[in-house]
């Protein structure tokens, strides 16, 4: 039954790293860069979801919706401004900007809206947790919905992906960014949609993340931020679903960690397997060969 | 191509950096906040006004200031105060980046800095250099040791543990008791260290590191099955907000018991009370006190900054008098150096100087530089803090 | 024979081949800076003309230089991204806490001290890097990026459960997870997450810059050495160096190390600056701002990393005046200046502006001619 309960809570904060990595993975895939920032992008989906719940008084689910619209808004303007004048010059540049984009939004953050962490008002707010087993396995129906999240996200975007215009051209650029644009595809339109895509997801992260660990700072989009670009990695990078598969099995292995081994060396640990997985497997679980790219 | 490139990169970088230093030989610092005479002491303060514990030194900034205008207005003829806030991210290497920025500008007193590893740093800098410093909330011993001039107001993390573990001993003898600690916090693991000491019984031990500060269910149901009843967090109310969320989850209901990092839980925005119910911690200050003093720093904190202060504000109110207090009782200028004032506040502070504030009745030092000062311990009923 | 084979297949050994003057042109350079800053920096101290603000960041300012330089060594000669440059640093800056401590009852003489210190400290990181390097050498470009930033994590997280001390007899006692027992409080060394406390602060700003200059001249010899000729052609195409023979992983597990070496070194100067030193400096972000020196510099080139970091130390202290808006700034500042060095219209612009001011047109000239020849000889093929 721990067992269980553990591999519940690993699929729960798995399934929050797998929002995020496919942010990155996207947009990896597209534009090969690195965005650091994109962590930073769920801090803001966050507050937005907060301000738009606590000041407004609006509805959660409305809030999201708001929150996407910001975070989509937040990514193109990025893109056009800091990471378009850089195509071209190499991975280096972009990841550095990438960096400076990241210290700025959490300072802007600092400024705007204070260090005091805020307590996140769950989406299920009051929801009550699932009892099975005569009370031995709870879960809590945030996980159950964070869970169910990626599954649908992972869908849609498979979807998108190979079967709309769009996404096709997205790949073809992901692909091959000339010979994309000689066949009269709009590159420019391609990536802004990528990043649009990606920052939205990152509100999705943001709120679910917000309502299964309810602390919100300026910084709460950091380390999350790390750990799943490390699943991006880990599932192979530019895959969509390896990006979900990376995130859920470095969420399990985390808590499994934690449970099992040391709560102090968890992350050491999560690290080793990712050293491990790159050296089986150089481009990942589902490396380059055995899945599409975005 | 190449090195042209770089050429401009180097000169576009020189230009940003004139510039930079131009404004700052013209500018003059901020965060002074008063205007006086020449009958001014010049106060400096370190602490992270930025990055992940911006929340502590922002406090102690807010909390100083207030104390500063206070004076400055209550007695304008008598000496002024000034206030300089210099953020140092929570790092050893800029907390003494800033600390050097405060003496270039004539500090003459320090109040911190406000956490520990900084602290400890600047510490061996303001001892060779002879700066009296008297922290609001580094509390590790590691700050005051071998240190004439560093005092602390906050109560030290060994007294802490101390104290919390012979509370639990009185009271929850009975009790299977479990821990969850920041193992890598400075003030964390050292009230645990200090904690497990002094309670000598088994204490089923779990932690974290503040990366992977997020998720707790491996922890507590850790804990739950090893049917712990009396829960010790020593730790800060952020993660602690968290614990007592995701405890509620999981149908697990101890007895948490909290040091003064947990005070403040209650003003978290859009923290479900209900949840503290019943939550127990060691504090030396509630914004809650019926206590006229404290009630009164509330109030003008509240008016001030539209927020509730938190322990790390009324800690550093109470430095700021402290030190205006005892650089009365020295019976030196204003215009006396950092040095001369840096020995006879040491002469002040170890002798039968005592002070009142917003933290405790009649505070006093000993010559390591710790204050002498009596925790209480609060339950928290009906979303209020109940003595106990 | 074979080291004109590699100069032609590194397109940038090929233009060393023709204008030989270059290596030397870049020594000059560097040196030049070094002594030139140390020099400037002192008499101004002498005199009083700094501040203590600036004093206290000398030694950080070289030890940040030494580490911009070793990680070109891998980022600009290599060719590999490295994300974990701080975990290296960590391990110099401990073991050069410890060793210091341990010799400090038999040695009085604190520069010997220092010296062995840096020895090991060296050693140490280099084994990390032989450890690390020799099975990930082998990944491709951004996965080994992620594979160095996971090493450098781990390195901080065994940090944090890492604990030394010295007994009564002055015996080194280690222990993993908890505090030693029976070691006073004056004899621990190592503690955990809160680091190295009552570190004896032996670095001077003449011995960093003394290892700033140690490790400018191990990395430019590397680079004008057959070896490095060898690195950069592997660099510019893998495939050619392997057809002639050139044993790839070999050539840059040896780049890697010497830079994880020299960074160590760099670390334990570092650490011997601070009283005390906790692992979560080493993070993450630490590593990024040694890799934004390498970039903003100009990758590969090593005096451009070399002013960069210097300035890009002093910048957040510049800017202190701003007060809260400081880190905002800076953020503001290196988003900036990464376009404008980077963009290709800014940048030919400000190329052709700077052939109008160049004193030394003519030369320069004649270099462009030969590259502008190349480059279209290469696109062509």
């Amino acid at each position: 039954m721990n067992l269980l309960n553990s591999l519940i809570s690993g699929l729960s904060l798995g399934s929050v790293y797998a929002i995020i990595a496919l942010g990155y993975t996207m947009v990896y895939g597209i534009s090969k860069m690195l965005n650091f920032a994109h962590g930073d992008v769920i801090m803001v989906g966050g507050y937005m979801s907060f301000i738009m719940t606590m000041y407004v008084g609006m509805n959660g689910w409305l809030a999201l919706l708001i929150a996407m619209a910001v975070c989509t808004l937040l990514g193109i303007t990025i893109e056009r401004l800091a990471y378009r004048p850089l195509r071209g010059t190499g991975s280096l540049a972009v990841l550095i900007t990438a960096i400076g984009v990241s210290y700025f939004l959490q300072n802007t953050a600092l400024l705007i809206w204070g260090a005091n962490p805020r307590v996140f008002p769950s989406l299920l707010k009051g929801s009550e947790p699932i009892r099975l087993a005569g009370g031995k396995l709870i879960i809590s129906q945030e996980s159950i919905l964070t869970i169910v999240a990626i599954v649908v996200i992972m869908v849609a975007l498979t979807l998108f992906v190979n079967k709309t215009k769009a996404g096709k051209a997205m790949r073809a650029v992901s692909e091959d960014n000339g010979a994309a644009q000689l066949m009269g595809i709009n590159v420019n339109q391609s990536i802004s949609l990528t990043f649009a895509i990606g920052s939205g997801l990152a509100a999705v992260a943001g709120v679910l993340m917000c309502s299964a660990y309810p602390v919100l700072m300026p910084t709460t989009g950091a380390m999350p931020g790390i750990k799943a670009f490390t699943a991006a990695v880990f599932g192979g990078i530019g895959s969509i679903p390896g990006a979900m598969i990376g995130g859920l099995i470095l969420g399990i292995i985390e808590i499994f960690a934690k449970s099992y081994i040391s709560t102090e060396l968890s992350d050491a640990i999560v690290f080793a397997c990712l050293i491990l997985v790159l050296l089986v497997r150089p481009t990942g679980l589902l490396g380059k060969k055995v899945s599409e790219k975005v | 191509m190449k090195t042209k490139f770089t050429k401009f990169a180097a000169a576009a970088m020189a230009v940003v950096m004139a510039f930079a230093l131009a404004a700052c030989g013209g500018g003059s610092n901020g965060g002074g906040s008063s205007e006086g005479g020449d009958n001014v002491l010049k106060l400096g303060g370190v602490g992270p006004i930025t990055g992940p514990a911006a929340l502590y030194g922002q406090a102690v900034e807010k909390g100083a200031k207030l104390a500063v205008e206070e004076i400055n207005a209550a007695n304008p003829d008598g000496v002024q105060l000034s206030f300089d806030m210099q953020d140092d991210e929570h790092d050893a290497e800029k907390a003494i980046n800033a600390y050097n920025k405060l003496v270039d500008d004539g500090m003459q007193v320090l109040v911190g800095t406000v956490t520990s590893t900084p602290c400890t740093a600047v510490a061996t800098e303001a001892d060779a250099n002879r700066t009296f410093a008297l922290t609001p909330s580094a509390s590790a011993p590691d700050v005051t040791e071998g240190h004439d001039n560093v005092f602390q107001l906050c109560f030290s993390d060994p007294n802490q543990g101390v104290a919390s573990a012979q509370y639990v001993l009185g009271n929850f003898a009975d009790a299977k008791v479990g821990v969850i600690y920041n193992n890598s916090d400075n003030y964390s693991s050292g009230i645990f260290s200090k904690f497990k000491a002094e309670y000598k019984n088994a204490i089923e031990e779990t932690t974290f590191t503040s990366d992977s500060a997020t998720d707790f269910t491996a922890q507590l149901s850790t804990l739950k099955n090893a049917g712990v009843d009396l829960v010790f967090l020593p730790i800060y109310y952020t993660e602690a907000s968290i614990i007592l969320d995701q405890a509620k989850k999981m149908d697990y209901a101890p007895k948490f018991f909290g040091c003064d990092g947990m005070d403040g839980i209650l003003d978290l925005e859009g923290f479900d009370t209900s949840l503290a119910e019943g939550l127990m911690l060691l504090t030396p200050y509630t914004p809650y006190s019926e206590d006229a003093k404290s009630k009164a720093f509330t109030e003008a904190y509240q008016a001030a900054y539209n927020e509730t202060p938190i322990q790390f504000a009324a800690d550093a109110y109470d430095c700021v008098y402290a030190i205006y207090e005892a650089f009365g009782k020295t019976g030196l200028e204003t215009s006396a150096s950092m040095e001369e004032i840096c020995e006879a506040l040491i002469g002040v502070f170890t002798g039968d100087f005592t002070v009142s504030g917003v933290t405790a009745e009649s505070m006093k030092w000993n010559a390591n530089g710790e204050v002498e000062k009596t925790p209480k311990v609060c339950e928290i009923q009906d979303g209020k803090y109940v003595e106990k | 024979m074979a080291d004109r084979i590699l100069k032609s297949i590194s397109t940038r050994g090929l233009k060393n081949a023709v204008r030989g003057s270059e290596y030397k042109k870049e020594a000059l350079i560097s040196y030049g800076i070094l002594i030139a800053g140390y020099l400037v920096l002192q008499m101004g101290a002498m005199m009083g003309l700094i501040g203590r603000n600036l004093q206290g960041q000398f030694i950080p300012i070289c030890v940040y230089i030494s580490l911009a330089i070793s990680l070109n060594l891998v980022v600009g000669i290599s060719g590999e991204l490295s994300l974990g440059h701080a975990g290296f640093m960590a391990v110099g800056a401990f073991t050069g806490a410890i060793v210091t401590r341990v010799l400090e009852n038999g040695m009085t003489f604190a520069p010997a001290r220092l010296l062995i210190a840096l020895i090991i400290s060296g050693a140490m990181a280099a084994l990390a890097g032989f450890i690390i390097g020799l099975p990930i050498l082998g990944l491709r470009g951004d996965y080994l990026a992620i594979v160095t930033l996971a090493f450098g994590e781990i390195i901080r997280n065994i940090m944090n459960v890492l604990y030394f001390g010295l007994d009564e007899n002055g015996h080194l006692k280690f222990a993993f997870n908890h505090e030693i027992e029976g070691i006073e409080n004056s004899g621990r060394i190592l503690t955990g997450p809160i680091g190295a406390t009552g570190v004896s602060k032996i670095a001077t700003f003449t011995y960093a810059a003394l290892l700033t200059a140690f490790t400018l001249f191990v990395v430019l010899n590397i680079k004008n050495s057959k070896q490095g000729r060898a690195i950069m052609a592997i660099r510019d195409n893998r495939i050619a160096g392997e057809s002639i023979g050139l044993n790839v992983k070999k050539y840059k597990l040896m780049a890697f190390v010497v830079s994880a070496s020299l960074a160590g070194m760099a670390g334990c100067m570092f650490g011997q600056n601070f009283s005390t030193l906790a692992p979560v400096k080493f993070n993450f972000n630490t590593s990024v701002l040694i890799l934004v020196f390498v970039v903003l510099g100009g990758i590969g080139n090593i005096w451009g990393g070399m002013i960069a970091a210097a300035l890009l130390t002093i910048l957040p202290e510049a800017l202190r005046q701003f007060s809260d808006y400081r880190m905002l700034a800076y953020s503001i500042v290196l988003i900036v200046v990464m376009i404008a060095t980077y963009n290709p219209t800014i940048k030919s612009r400000v190329n052709a502006l700077w052939t109008k001011v160049n004193p030394f047109k003519a030369k320069d000239k004649e270099g462009d001619k030969d590259r502008k020849r190349k480059k279209s000889g290469k696109e062509a093929a």
